[in-house]
């Protein structure tokens, strides 16, 4: 048994860590679809292109992988922009289409995925950097550091979102948009700039997720599909708007999702956070900590 | 044989996670008369015609429509069992043209109850006839989109007719329309009850809800604080509170 | 036209073109191709029962389809039944799962009931790669037969079967259109709560929209086998399947039977030009581009583009 109690604490601990990136990868789920009701599945696309981008500028010029994340965020910012003009062009200034706009979605989340098989092939791509490869030993406790620091720089780009979003104008002006889109009209500030604004930032984080992905483990274009679902369960789960809700469904579905691949093979990981949103969505919409 | 009260609902409750909307109301409907039901906004009205028109479930309570208990039936058995409402936000079927907005209903609850089948062409000209009663018939082949306000306000009635139903509850029919659109609402109301159909109105605009019903209950913060003739109501001190504040 | 009209007049134009066809063509590779096309109509056509008229958007077309090739898989390996017989059988467990997700997802809307499917989808596929008696992930072989119950070759055989499919689903998707059932439908889609409110039972007819809808797909895809001689999950449970079906109404327009069959015409054709003449995966490329500008373009399809020019001509 001592053995088996090893084994799941290391397999808690991953799974914690795990779940913190998998905060990350949500958070611009919950801006997009959770405050601004846009049906964005094509996230995980976005996601994917942080990771390849990560991956030219780090195999090429060996920069960091995070710094390129971080540093790739205003051109991210820039095409969320780009893509919520066509979209609100083509959908919500005509009203209520929600198939088109789904199929518009899925449709760029198929093109990405595509365009990126035929450029890269569908080789299984990784980056490299000092701290892949080493990991801290507390006792019996592994702390992989390709684990550790995605899911400290996770927690950062969390905190500092959740400042944005309480602090500043536009922070709050993004708030009210998701909360009450008439007020902020009679408030004279006009929701389509906000959104846009808020949709380009939620895109900007798809850059520094995907250059943690890639730094946790080694990336092909397939990927994003099994993000699909793990993005919207924990969107799900921690009750579409909340980021405390969305991180304690991330580490949730972290956990879960790391003891069943130690235990019963990697191969249902995918299957686990699908079946918790179906969960969700059966018993308690509103989530983990209710809306 | 109608029942003398064509809809009993005692004791329900209704909350959404910690918010109570609705506690412990009783409400009686008369066969045939005219009810107004009013109170300040967020009192729960609409919260009380979802649960008893069956959009939503009551969590506790019982309903008794025309003598036989209706809880846990679904929405669209009730309104076949003939309980219908109007939406206070007009939802029409923006895709199909008005004459089938109404042929919808027709099919799916005149047609569904026992020995009432209608052939193609009577279907038709009941569609024709209904949006005549509201004088949209000119408008019969266009889309909701080309409507007006009051226009689909009319349209959302006729839906709501076009069930024939026994009792309607029409849902703040006249927010924001203008003192003669109220009027013309009100006459098409008015011209519905008279016609044998038990209406439950649920209204802000204080002189139509006075002209219009028969009895007035008055709805505050969830509870039902007034019963009674409308001018008794109006002059219960609690609704003046409820109202006009301390 | 009357639905009973059309059912015959339809027969009689897909025999016509059956007996055309087998008679003047002497090339296989056209059959090899048109089976392809007449699949992407039923597909297409079934999933707009579901997407066009019902509202629901369907990403798990692979499923239905995958399971429908793997009933005859099972039935191939277990029992000598007919391929027609194989087809019906796939339709029944298809149906059965369109079923089974119509009543889970009962109280989805919209983005969650689309990714819904993907995970149900998800799940039969992983459930077929842990299943060793179908070959799991490795795949299996089939062996196609040398002769066929009718004369000429085993891929005509397929080809007749497939048209004679699409003629079934055709006709029954526009038999609903003018049905009761099809008004039902379109009223759920246009907003449920009122349909429900008009005395539609919503729950039932969504049920018999997924199950149809779920139903015609597996048929499609039990031929599969004998087409493609080596079954494996990862093709037939591609995701191209998914975005085609939904490509093809959505381009060719999703309030008519009509428009998923221009549709699978003209993406099916394309598709077929360009794996010969390109590669397959810029052939889906196409497919995914021409999905998006046509979705932000003219969100209606070409059906859609013919009628409003329709309308404005008449004012």
């Amino acid at each position: 048994m001592a053995i088996s109690l090893d084994l799941l604490v290391n397999a808690i601990v991953a799974g914690l860590l795990l779940g913190g990136f998998y905060a990350a990868v949500t958070v611009g789920v919950t801006i997009s679809f959770g405050m601004l009701d846009i049906v964005n599945i094509a996230h995980p696309a976005f996601i994917m292109l942080g990771s390849f981008v990560a991956y030219i500028l780090n195999s090429n010029f060996a920069i960091d992988p995070i710094l390129i994340g971080v540093a790739m965020t205003p051109v991210f910012f820039l095409v969320g922009m780009a893509v919520y003009q066509i979209y609100y062009y083509a959908f919500e200034r005509r009203g209520e289409e929600s198939i088109q706009g789904l199929a518009f979605f899925f449709g760029l989340l198929f093109v990405a995925e595509v365009a990126l098989i035929l450029v890269f092939g569908v080789d299984y791509r990784f980056v490299d950097a000092p701290y892949i490869g080493p990991s801290l030993h507390l006792g019996f406790v592994d702390l992989p550091l390709r684990m550790l620091i995605p899911f400290l720089v996770s927690l950062l780009m969390l905190a500092v979102l959740q400042v944005f979003l309480g602090r500043t104008f536009i922070g709050r002006a993004i708030l009210a948009v998701s909360q009450d889109r008439l007020a902020l009209q009679l408030m004279a500030a006009n929701p389509s700039r906000v959104k846009r604004i808020a949709f380009g930032i939620s895109i900007a984080t798809a850059s520094v997720a995907g250059a943690l992905l890639i730094i946790i483990q080694p990336v092909e274009p397939s990927i994003g599909r099994d993000y699909i679902g793990r993005i919207f369960a924990i969107c799900v789960l921690g009750g579409m708007t909340s980021f405390p809700g969305m991180l304690a469904g991330a580490v949730l579905i972290g956990v879960v999702e790391s003891i069943t691949a130690t235990f019963y093979g990697p191969s249902w990981a995918p299957a686990i956070a699908f079946g918790f949103l179906l969960l969700t969505l059966a018993v308690r919409p509103a989530g983990i900590l209710g809306r | 044989m109608t029942a003398q009260l064509i809809l009993e609902a005692s004791g329900v409750g209704k909350r959404f996670g910690g918010f109570v909307a609705l506690e412990n109301i009783d409400l009686t409907v008369a066969t045939g008369e005219r009810l107004g039901l009013i109170g300040p906004n967020g009192s729960g009205k609409s919260t009380l015609v979802n649960c008893l028109s069956g959009t939503l479930h009551h969590d506790s309570g019982n309903i008794v429509f025309d003598g036989r208990p209706i809880d846990g039936v679904p929405a669209y058995q009730r309104t076949r069992l003939g309980l219908a409402r109007s939406f206070q936000l007009p939802k029409p079927f923006r895709s199909l043209s008005l004459i089938d907005n109404l042929r919808i209903p027709l099919l799916y609850t005149v047609n569904a109850r026992h020995g009432a089948h209608l052939a193609g062409a009577a279907i038709q000209e009941r569609c024709r006839g209904l949006l005549a009663d509201v004088g949209l018939a000119d408008k019969a082949l266009h889309l909701p989109r080309d409507l007006t306000q009051v226009e689909m306000r009319k349209l959302e009635l006729a839906r709501a007719v076009a069930s024939a139903p026994r009792l309607l509850f029409a849902d703040e029919a006249m927010a924001g329309l203008s003192p003669s659109e109220v009027e013309e609402i009100l006459a098409v109301l008015f011209r519905l009850n008279e016609q044998g159909i038990t209406i439950v109105l649920i209204e802000h605009i204080m002189r139509a809800v006075m002209s219009f019903s028969t009895r007035l209950v008055v709805l505050v913060a969830g509870q039902k604080i007034a019963d009674g003739s409308p001018q008794e109501a109006i002059r219960n001190p609690e609704v003046e509170r409820a109202y006009l504040g301390e | 036209m009357g639905s009973t009209k059309f059912w015959i007049v339809s027969f009689i134009v897909a025999v016509g073109f059956l007996v055309l066809t087998r008679w003047l063509i002497g090339n296989e590779y056209y059959f090899f191709a048109a089976y392809q096309v007449l699949q992407f109509i039923v597909l297409a056509t079934a999933w707009n029962i579901l997407g066009g008229y019902t509202g629901y958007t369907n990403f798990g077309t692979g499923a239905f389809f995958a399971v429908g090739a793997y009933t005859a898989v099972v039935l191939h390996k277990t029992t000598s039944l007919p391929l027609p017989v194989m087809m019906l059988a796939g339709g029944v467990m298809s149906g059965i799962v369109g079923f089974g997700m119509g009543y889970l997802t009962l109280r989805l809307k919209g983005v969650f009931f689309a990714i819904a499917t993907l995970a149900l989808a998800i799940v039969a596929q992983t459930l077929i790669v842990n299943w060793d008696f179908v070959g799991g992930s490795r795949g299996i072989y089939v062996i196609r037969p040398q002769y066929a119950p009718i004369s000429g070759s085993y891929i005509q055989y397929l080809y007749s079967l497939m048209l004679a499919l699409t003629w079934i689903s055709v006709a029954i998707a526009r038999s609903i259109e003018r049905s009761t059932l099809g008004l039902g439908f379109n009223a759920i889609r246009d907003d449920e709560q009122a349909a429900e409110a008009a005395g539609v039972p919503t729950l039932r007819l969504k049920l018999i929209s997924t199950t149809l809808s779920g139903a015609l797909m597996g048929m499609s895809g039990a031929p599969l086998p004998y087409y493609v001689t080596y079954l494996d999950p990862a093709s037939s449970f591609n995701l191209s399947y998914a975005v085609n079906s939904v490509a093809m109404p959505l381009i060719g327009g999703m309030t008519s039977w009509v428009g998923p069959v221009i549709g699978a015409i003209l993406l099916g054709t394309i598709q077929q030009l360009a794996t010969v003449t390109i590669s397959s995966a810029l052939n889906l490329l196409i497919v995914g581009v021409l999905l998006i500008v046509f979705v932000v373009i003219a969100p209606n399809g070409i059906v859609g583009l013919v009628q409003s020019r329709r309308r404005a001509r008449r004012r």
